[in-house]
């Protein structure tokens, strides 16, 4: 894979410009500055080259000239994934999607849509409002992030216990190959015969092809969505009540959790009307036709009451409703006004853990002196733990990242997963080696070879090669039996 | 109700230190699909039961021969179910062959199939070894979606042992109406209430009637059933429509016992063709003798016909066509896959099964 030997940064900026507009190449450091890292800004790395085609035909010479050099390739959207998958390498190219914003067509009578990687996922919702449809999955991000880095990453988002994540919303994708050949995943209808090869791209983070178009499936927007707030004193009851709207039959449109920092920051910021003096909060969306929201949203304020709720708020308005929710969709850079620094995670759980998981997490705190704040997609299990720090003080953000470590390892310790719907790229590379064996990454690293055999596709991303693993296992189980995490 | 996988994985070591190849069999229910079978039978129907069931989870785990039956009387008495409505067929139906078929019923356009409730997998590859993928919480997107892989590749990566799924709370209640009309009025109609936000669960048409199921809140099903004026059918009969085709048991679909048990010498059924397209589009020399289901986008035909022809119909319909049951099992039964896939698809194989020893050219001849 060693490439600059081959070609110089100047001959391959020269190749590039013969088939890519010279101001769609980039090589000046100035210039290349933005692309040195995605959403998860602590994993930088300045790319040799960044590259900005405008049509199928350059991304596939692109695709070409850097197979035929062994040069690594990374793709990237709107840059705003939180597991540095997009990082670049200082060996390589980015090639970035963003010039790819067409939507190509809404379909309303087949409720779908086909988009080019660059669209952004609120941009799709906003297209098919017209025909009363929208798109399902919505990452927090979804203002800015594209599809394509959806289907890469597998995005989830606040709806999807109801709505399913990317895989479940996408009908095919056209991809190119690592040596630039053009396939379609997948097609109109619902299902396709052999391998579902369309599965494996969906979450395979830019390491199997590069996607440059996606059909999805579009939603009739429900008639009507109303959220329920409920407050509890302890964290129990709060996850017990969701286990209880769960066993009533009822499957939420959202179901989310704060705890007690999470809603002091939140209501801080948002001014939401939450109980500030509450252990957990609970908003419990339900969306469907006028006569099942209301029936619903009877059972659900009944629950939360019998589950022992300190508080109950129903939204009687939208306008009361976007309320309510401003202060969860807040949560976030509403932390990050209590702290310098906050280190966002991504682990799931199966529900009845939580509050293990909450208290070992406390106790995680403690020892590493670190406050953490938790934002909960409760009705599917997937947690997001903010751990606040200060960069600027020394060896704080290590202290960090080994605690963020922790928290992963004791997600799959309780028979969860170290990542939800973040991702793994660089950041969680490690822990992979605690939620799989070495066989079962021999067996990833088998499937990225029969895909992409000389590797140049987003190396040293998302899997592990078994060198790295046995490091890791080497170096750190002193480390990581330090704090003895808890088996739940 | 055992574990049998360390005997499983013994057998698979001894076939590929003998170089035998395996046919995995669960309830040998779907004998009848994909091609026609080879190698030394590898009875896995042994190895079942469940493993964990948290209702409040909505997470299942199960052995791969555990029947489909066995698992639904679970779901049942926590009111819970699978929504992608598997097959049973007269229940020997395992789940391993489920996920291995991709066996989903009438509900799959609005709650999925079995691909899209699997969580995670373990399997045997061809090596021999155990492999965990997935897991038992709703989302997880570390490493590669080996588990939803395995659905439709028919066995050809490996011996499934245990299956973890999502499941869900059954809807409270659910009325079917009916409307008649042709075949091309009832694609446009289907494909008009799918848009609408009502609580839509199947769409079938056949035989110059359209069958609608509405499953949800009471008071959701009740205003709908209101709104939409059709025939409203008896909760008996329809329930029974609903069984026999999410079931394939309408005679339409009748399979000899000879060709169900995978015999193709002698096998002089009809040849039986499902089409998976677009939701919308139209194929005017076959639509009227179709059953039409998923809301247009899968549909079922009987008769003597040039596969290739079909695949040209089925393509240009956006879609992909497969002979489902009866006819030649020795020839391709798939969809014609074009040639830089069959390159992907045969190298994925090999990165699970390097000597080629599961279910060799059930999928496809080169495979």
């Amino acid at each position: 894979m060693s490439t600059t030997n081959k070609l110089s940064k100047d001959e391959l900026c020269q190749l590039f410009c013969e088939f890519i507009a010279p101001q769609n190449v980039i090589a000046d450091e100035e210039t290349l500055k933005p692309y040195e890292c995605d959403g998860l800004s602590m994993y930088c790395e300045m790319p040799l080259i960044v590259v900005l085609p405008e049509t199928v035909e350059q991304v596939q010479e692109v695709l070409r000239v850097c197979h035929r050099f062994g040069i690594p390739l990374v793709a990237r959207g709107a840059g705003t994934g939180l597991c540095a998958g997009a990082m670049p390498n200082a060996e390589g190219v980015v090639l970035s999607l963003a010039k790819f914003k067409n939507i190509l067509e809404v379909n309303p009578q087949t409720r779908t849509a086909r988009l080019q990687p660059g669209v952004r996922n609120l941009a799709i919702s906003e297209a098919a409002a017209e025909f009363g449809l929208y798109y399902g999955p919505d990452p927090s991000s979804q203002i800015a992030c594209t599809i394509g880095g959806n289907v890469a990453e597998n995005s989830g988002g606040v709806h999807c216990l109801k709505y399913g994540l990317t895989v479940h919303n996408v009908l095919s994708v056209e991809m190119l190959t690592v040596e630039g050949e053009r396939v379609t995943l997948g097609n109109d209808g619902l299902d396709s015969c052999g391998l579902d090869l369309l599965a494996l791209i969906n979450g395979s983070e830019g390491l199997l092809g590069v996607v440059t178009e996606i059909q999805v499936k579009l939603l009739p927007i429900p008639e009507k969505a109303r959220v329920v707030m409920a407050g509890f004193d302890n964290v129990q009851q709060a996850g017990d009540s969701v286990g209880g709207i769960i066993a009533s039959g009822i499957i939420p449109a959202g179901l989310e959790m704060m705890d007690s920092y999470a809603i002091s920051a939140a209501e801080d910021f948002a001014k939401a009307g939450y109980p500030k003096d509450a252990k957990a909060l609970l908003l419990c969306e339900v969306d469907g036709t006028a006569e099942e929201v209301q029936e619903h949203i009877e059972q659900v304020e009944k629950l939360f009451h019998s589950f022992g709720a300190t508080s109950v708020r129903t939204s009687q308005t939208e306008a009361e409703r976007a309320l309510l929710w401003k202060g969860r969709k807040s949560a976030f850079p509403a932390v990050g006004r209590i702290s310098p620094d906050y280190y966002c995670m991504d682990g799931t759980i199966p529900r009845g853990q939580l509050a293990h998981v909450l208290t070992e997490m406390q106790r995680l705190s403690d020892y590493y002196q670190l406050r953490v704040a938790n934002v909960f997609h409760a009705g599917d299990g997937n947690l997001h733990p903010l751990i606040l720090f200060d960069a600027n003080v020394p060896g704080e953000f290590d202290k960090t990242e080994e605690f963020g470590g922790k928290i992963l390892e004791l997600c799959v310790a309780v028979g969860g997963c170290i990542t939800g719907e973040h991702g793994v790229g660089i950041e969680k590379i490690r822990q992979m080696s605690v939620q799989f064996t070495e066989l079962e990454l021999l067996q990833f690293n088998a499937i990225k070879d029969a895909f992409d055999p000389v590797g140049t596709l987003n190396p040293g991303k998302g899997v592990p090669t078994l060198r790295r693993c046995q490091e890791y296992r080497s170096i750190e189980p002193k480390a990581r039996n330090k704090e003895g995490v808890a088996h739940g | 109700m055992a574990d049998l996988s360390a005997d499983i994985q013994q057998q698979v070591l001894a076939a590929r230190n003998d170089k035998q190849v395996l046919n995995i069999v669960g309830g040998a229910s779907k004998s009848f699909m994909g091609r026609e079978a080879v190698g030394e039978r590898l009875d896995v129907s042994g190895h079942s039961g469940i493993v964990n069931y948290q209702p409040v989870e909505l997470v299942l785990t199960a052995r791969a021969g555990t029947q489909l039956t066995e698992i639904e009387a679970a779901l049942a008495q926590n009111n819970q179910m699978l929504a992608f409505e598997p097959p049973r067929f007269s229940g020997v139906a395992t789940i391993g062959g489920t996920l291995a078929c991709n066996q989903s019923g009438p509900g799959r356009p609005w709650t999925g199939s079995v691909r899209d409730h699997v969580l995670g997998v373990r399997l045997i590859n061809g090596l021999g070894e155990h492999l965990r993928f997935g897991g038992q919480v709703m989302k997880n997107v570390a490493g590669y979606d080996v588990s939803r892989l395995q659905a439709g590749a028919m066995g050809s990566l490996g011996v499934i042992t245990e299956i973890s799924l999502k499941v869900l709370p059954k809807p409270a209640a659910r009325c079917t109406i009916v409307w008649d009309m042709g075949a091309q009025d009832a694609i446009n109609f289907m494909n008009q209430l799918a848009a609408r936000p009502k609580p839509l669960s199947a769409a079938c048409w056949l035989q110059g009637r359209l069958y609608v199921r509405l499953s949800g809140a009471f008071s959701a099903v009740e205003a709908t059933v209101k709104e939409w004026k059709g025939i409203e059918l008896e909760h008996r009969h329809a329930d029974e429509f609903w069984r026999q085709l999410g079931q394939q048991e309408l005679s339409f679909f009748e399979i000899s016992s000879s060709v169900r048990q995978g015999s193709s010498i002698g096998n002089v059924d009809m040849p039986l063709w499902r089409f998976s397209v677009n939701s919308a589009a139209s194929i005017p020399s076959l639509d009227e003798h179709c059953i039409i289901d998923w809301g247009g986008s899968q549909r079922w035909l009987r008769g003597e016909q040039d596969k290739l022809h079909m695949e040209s119909l089925a393509a240009s319909a956006g879609g992909q066509v497969c002979l489902y049951a009866g006819g030649d099992r020795r020839s391709e039964v798939m969809h014609t896959t074009p040639a830089v896939l069959q390159i992907i698809q045969k190298r994925i194989k090999a990165s699970f099964d390097p000597d080629g020893i599961f279910n060799p050219g059930r999928l496809y001849n080169w495979m």
